[in-house]
């Protein structure tokens, strides 16, 4: 076997959180990328994706493990490594060729050899007359082929790409995508690997000859695979599907406990998520929860993960944290790659929206911890207020800053939809919500505020 | 029809125009050369304290001239200040919050606290050049353009999208390229703003920077600003009217030639994915783009500049290797770090004491009447929002509300703001003994004329924001004229009102120092103030009251932002945001 270009050694990150606890964001890994293949990292978000490219990339350093270069040290290796990102990270106010002659410049190249290689690769990307062109005049497929020009230029060893194909439309990024793919089979580009992050599976088994899938809480590999599809893959070919199938399983299967908990060298203990006590609450809104139970019910109420995520022309973020929610509640059961719906989820989805309040109320106490001790906070003390701090405070032992606000922010969501309590955002407090004779009138005026921006997440 | 139009129009302008903006662009660089020749001559002859001011208009020409040199090296400094401090306090961790903390309290110091102190030293490093009298009046104008600037970059630098920052890492752009390719053009539009505001800052003390006692010793420069004031005092209201054509003019004028060819040329900085279809249009910018002479000394002078620049940093960058974004700085720095910081606490704690020490000198009388003017300049600053928020906001949403009318408004009111009001003091002062109203209500009317025309533009901006379906629905559901202000104008122009009121209570307090006190005719004319101490303790050398002065003005003011503005603009920035 030929010797990996980037190898990284047991790489973990963790940030501190406070004098006893860090939150692990990604669990000691061991990975390697070889020449000659292009690989995709997958997962849901939260299993850290993006944090390990900039670790490999040397954008950011591991909190602990090695990365290595051809063997040798990242610090010391002469890296030649490229990123295409997201969001483009075009600079606006540069044309497109002197936002291709950027990195070269930052090399040292002078101006004629500088100018004659940006030309060439523009023309290779296919933007042939636009140099003269602000990136904000050009479409998003055009601007990305920017960001890939820039990318090239330098004839990168390894290519770093970012969930490049993300802010395009469906149409613009299939034709990035193999266009990508040509450059790469017919070796225009000098490029020995391309390491890709995408939370797309499609994309994944459509252009990768090696997939790593990533757990979360920590971020881990689940499993890392080669994919021996001949090129061009067809997206109705039964092994491609198969393929596809087989990593939603993958994905939805309950993930194992490690064993042993990692000690740091000052004797600190890393916190492992799943060994606490706060399970993670998915951030999906009750009104998509609804929506998804009774597209189920529509489908005979069991249904491939992978069928449903067609349907709905979802990702596995928008799909995954909807269908975790459900099963949290105890209105889905996932095994196998199939959700099947509960007797309660299907009395949930067919009741009006009163009962499904009152459903949702009890579901939510019955399986959140968190919104039990909101309740149970608000009934104890004597005003009937708690600040959020009080509840951020429990938390930030076991998430990270950030996420401690994203799992208060849904549980206030799902608390004010099931009218567990009120809550009020110019004081950051929760309020004991006071049922009255006439409240009856105030749930369809939430329904109202839901409803649109289910269907702006759907369009 | 258009496109043909404007295609014969540019037609036109490449055939003849290009020989005479070639012509005027080599004038106006020989006059450029001249001006720094006749600049050069004037700071190095021996020092005059206290220049004769002749009244005649002919005179105005030169006087201006002086007072534009001032207020543009002043501002030269600033920028250059402003970024270097802000992009120290974007960088360094350990120093950001010290380094933004001291920006804020600078802010709050006026700028005449700083005069006698700023005098004196550059009166001793220069005794016998009057370079030393210029150098310290443009370093008291710098004291009152730079600190919002320096803000402006500062939290340019820090809302830079981090994959921005991600690609210089990962492309390996040395710091230089960044701040030229990334942070200088991130921050531009900002800086043009914040420019724009600290010239006109510039102007307001450069009338009283020009002419002022310092102990026993009088000094005035030749300017615009001393211009007026003589003027004034001599009751020559031909000169005021000549002294206050030449400002507007000057403003006009920097206006046309340099704020608005900037403000069109950093649209190309706007941080957006798609086109926007309004924008400032400049014929000065377009003039200066088609012109052939700056042209040909970009290409022989500053790219090949350039060009060498980039290749040393870059073979530079070679022989060291390259640093993770937010990677952790080297253990050796920390020691030095620690060694400078006790060094610095140690000086710093010692003469914080001996300043303290000055303190005892005052009676406790002395502190008393110190605190009482404290109340009452902090009555009139108050009086002065009040009476500008009364007038300002019901004219100010009429014309937001009418577009044809804003249309107009809108340039005449960006000239007015840059009018500096102490050029108008003199003037208004005199009209007011003569009416028989004292300093005491009449420096509420100068605080007043400084301070309502933030409030006013801010208002305009925010009517013209408020969606107009918004109205309709109080049209549509006929709300009254109460209901239509507390429920949707209000609300609507709330946070734009809030900045404008924040910017005038600085405007105000500022003010304050020059409204209170005032030299005319050769008197003093003042009321109880604190306004008026500083300005008295400034005068006649009085340092220890001086000190205490500004510690209680610096104190008020920093409070008044920390328990007030802040909480309200917080406020405005979640509760009635309008997205």
């Amino acid at each position: 076997m030929t010797d990996p270009i980037i190898q990284a050694q047991q790489v973990e990150k963790y940030y501190a959180q406070s004098k006893d606890a860090r939150i692990l964001v990604i669990a000691p890994t061991d990975l390697a990328i070889y020449p000659g293949e292009i690989v995709a990292l997958l997962g849901p978000s939260g299993s850290g994706k993006s944090t390990l490219l900039r670790m490999l990339s040397g954008l950011s350093r591991p909190s602990a493990g090695k990365v290595l270069w051809h063997g040798k040290d990242l610090d010391s290796a002469e890296i030649n490594v490229s990123i295409v990102f997201q969001s483009f990270a075009l600079f606006p106010w540069l044309t497109v060729l002197e936002n291709v002659e950027a990195p070269l410049k930052a090399r040292g190249m002078d101006a004629p050899h500088r100018y004659r290689r940006s030309l060439k690769i523009l023309d290779t990307v296919g933007l042939d007359g636009f140099e003269a062109a602000y990136p904000k005049e050009l479409s998003g497929g055009m601007r990305q082929r920017v960001g890939f020009a820039r990318a090239l230029v330098v004839e990168p060893e390894v290519l770093f790409m970012d969930e490049p194909f993300s802010a395009l439309d469906v149409l613009t990024a299939d034709n990035l995508r193999s266009e990508l793919l040509e450059l790469w089979q017919k070796k225009t580009i000098p490029t020995k690997a391309i390491f890709l992050v995408t939370h797309n599976i499609e994309e994944a088994v459509l252009l990768a000859d090696r997939i790593i899938v990533l757990g979360r809480n920590p971020g881990h590999v689940r499993t890392d695979f080669k994919v021996s599809l001949a090129h061009p893959r067809e997206r109705k070919n039964q092994a491609f599907t198969a393929l596809v199938d087989y990593i939603y399983k993958v994905l939805t299967k309950p993930d194992v406990v490690p064993t042993e908990v990692p000690v740091l060298a000052d004797g600190r203990r890393v916190r492992d998520q799943r060994q606490m006590r706060y399970e993670m609450l998915p951030h999906a809104r009750p009104g998509g929860i609804a929506g998804l139970l009774e597209l189920i019910i529509d489908l005979g109420g069991r249904t491939d993960i992978y069928r449903l995520a067609d349907e709905l022309a979802f990702e596995i973020d928008d799909l995954f944290p909807i269908v975790e929610a459900a099963q949290l509640l105890g209105f889905l059961k996932v095994e196998e790659g199939d959700a099947a719906i509960t007797p309660e989820g299907k009395a949930y989805a067919e009741s009006e929206i009163l009962k499904q309040k009152e459903l949702f109320r009890k579901a939510a106490i019955d399986h959140v911890l968190l919104l039990r001790q909101i309740t149970r906070a608000l009934a104890n003390k004597s005003d009937h207020s708690v600040p959020e701090e009080f509840f951020l405070d429990m938390l930030d032992e076991q998430f990270s800053d950030e996420e401690c606000r994203n799992q208060l922010e849904t549980a206030i969501n799902w608390g004010r939809y099931a009218e567990l309590f009120d809550w009020d955002d110019a004081r950051r407090r929760f309020m004991l919500h006071v049922h009255e004779g006439e409240d009856g009138g105030e749930g369809p005026a939430d329904e109202v505020t839901e409803g649109p921006r289910e269907q702006e997440k759907a369009g | 029809m258009r496109p043909r139009l404007t295609l014969s129009r540019a037609f036109v302008m490449e055939r003849t125009w290009p020989f005479f903006i070639d012509l005027s662009v080599a004038a106006g660089l020989l006059a450029g050369f001249y001006a720094i020749l006749w600049i050069a001559k004037f700071w190095f002859s021996s020092a005059i304290p206290e220049v004769e001011i002749y009244r005649s208009p002919a005179h105005l020409p030169l006087y201006a001239f002086y007072s534009v040199v001032r207020i543009f090296v002043a501002y030269a400094l600033s920028l250059v200040f402003a970024i270097a401090y802000g992009y120290t306090a974007a960088y360094n961790k350990r120093l950001e919050s010290l380094l933004i903390a001291t920006l804020d309290i600078l802010q709050s110091i006026p700028v005449l606290s700083f005069l006698p102190g700023v005098m004196l030293a550059m009166m001793s490093l220069f005794p016998s050049r009057q370079l030393g009298i210029e150098f310290g009046a443009i370093l008291l104008i710098f004291t009152g353009e730079v600190w919002n600037m320096a803000f402006s970059f500062y939290t340019s630098l820090k809302s830079i999208p981090r994959e921005l920052m991600e690609a210089t890492a990962i492309n390996r752009f040395s710091r230089w390229q960044r701040l030229f390719q990334l942070e200088l053009p991130f921050a531009a539009i900002g800086l043009v703003w914040n420019s724009i505001v600290s010239v006109a800052n510039g102007w307001f003390f450069l009338m009283v920077c020009e002419m002022f006692p310092v102990g026993s010793r009088n000094f005035r420069l030749p300017g615009l600003g001393s211009y007026l004031q003589t003027a004034a005092a001599h009751g020559d209201f031909m000169a005021v009217t000549w002294g206050l054509i030449t400002m507007v003019l000057i403003v006009v004028i920097t206006d046309q030639l340099l704020w608005r060819p900037l403000i069109a040329w950093s649209d190309k900085f706007k941080f957006e994915t798609v086109e926007s279809g309004d924008r400032v249009t400049s014929p000065v910018l377009d003039a200066l783009r088609n012109s052939s002479v700056l042209g040909i000394i970009n290409r022989y002078t500053f790219r090949p500049v350039a060009e060498r620049f980039y290749m040393e940093a870059a073979a530079r960058r070679k022989r060291r290797k390259p640093k993770p974004v937010g990677g952790e700085s080297k253990r050796g720095s920390i020691a030095i770090y620690v060694v400078t910081g006790a060094v610095l606490l140690v000086v710093v704690g010692i003469a914080a004491f001996r300043a303290l020490l000055l303190l005892k000198g005052i009676h406790g009388s002395e502190f008393l009447r110190l605190l009482g003017g404290a109340g009452l300049t902090l009555l009139r600053v108050n009086a002065a929002l009040l009476i500008g928020s009364l007038w300002t906001i019901p004219v100010g949403v009429a014309i937001g509300f009418n577009p044809r009318f804003s249309h107009i408004a809108q340039p005449v009111a960006q000239i007015a703001a840059s009018f500096p009001a102490t050029a108008l003091f003199p003037l208004i002062l005199v009209a007011l003994m003569r009416v028989g109203v004292g300093l005491g209500v009449g420096s509420v009317v100068l605080m007043l004329l400084a301070a309502q025309w933030y409030i006013l533009f801010n208002v305009i901006a925010g009517a013209q924001a408020i969606p107009s379906e918004l109205r309709e629905v109080a049209t549509l559901f006929r709300f009254r004229d109460v209901q239509r202000w507390t429920t949707v104008i209000l609300p609507g122009i709330f946070p734009f009102l809030i900045t404008g009121l924040i910017t005038a209570s600085g405007g105000a307090w500022n003010a304050s120092i020059v409204a209170e006190y005032f030299q005319l005719k050769g008197r003093a004319l003042s009321t109880l103030g604190l306004g008026a101490q500083i300005s008295t303790a400034s005068t006649d050398g009085n340092y220890p009251v001086l000190l205490a002065a500004t510690m209680i003005m610096a104190l008020i003011v920093v409070t008044i932002n920390r328990l007030v503005w802040r909480p309200l603009y917080h406020l405005a920035e979640t509760k009635y945001r309008l997205e």
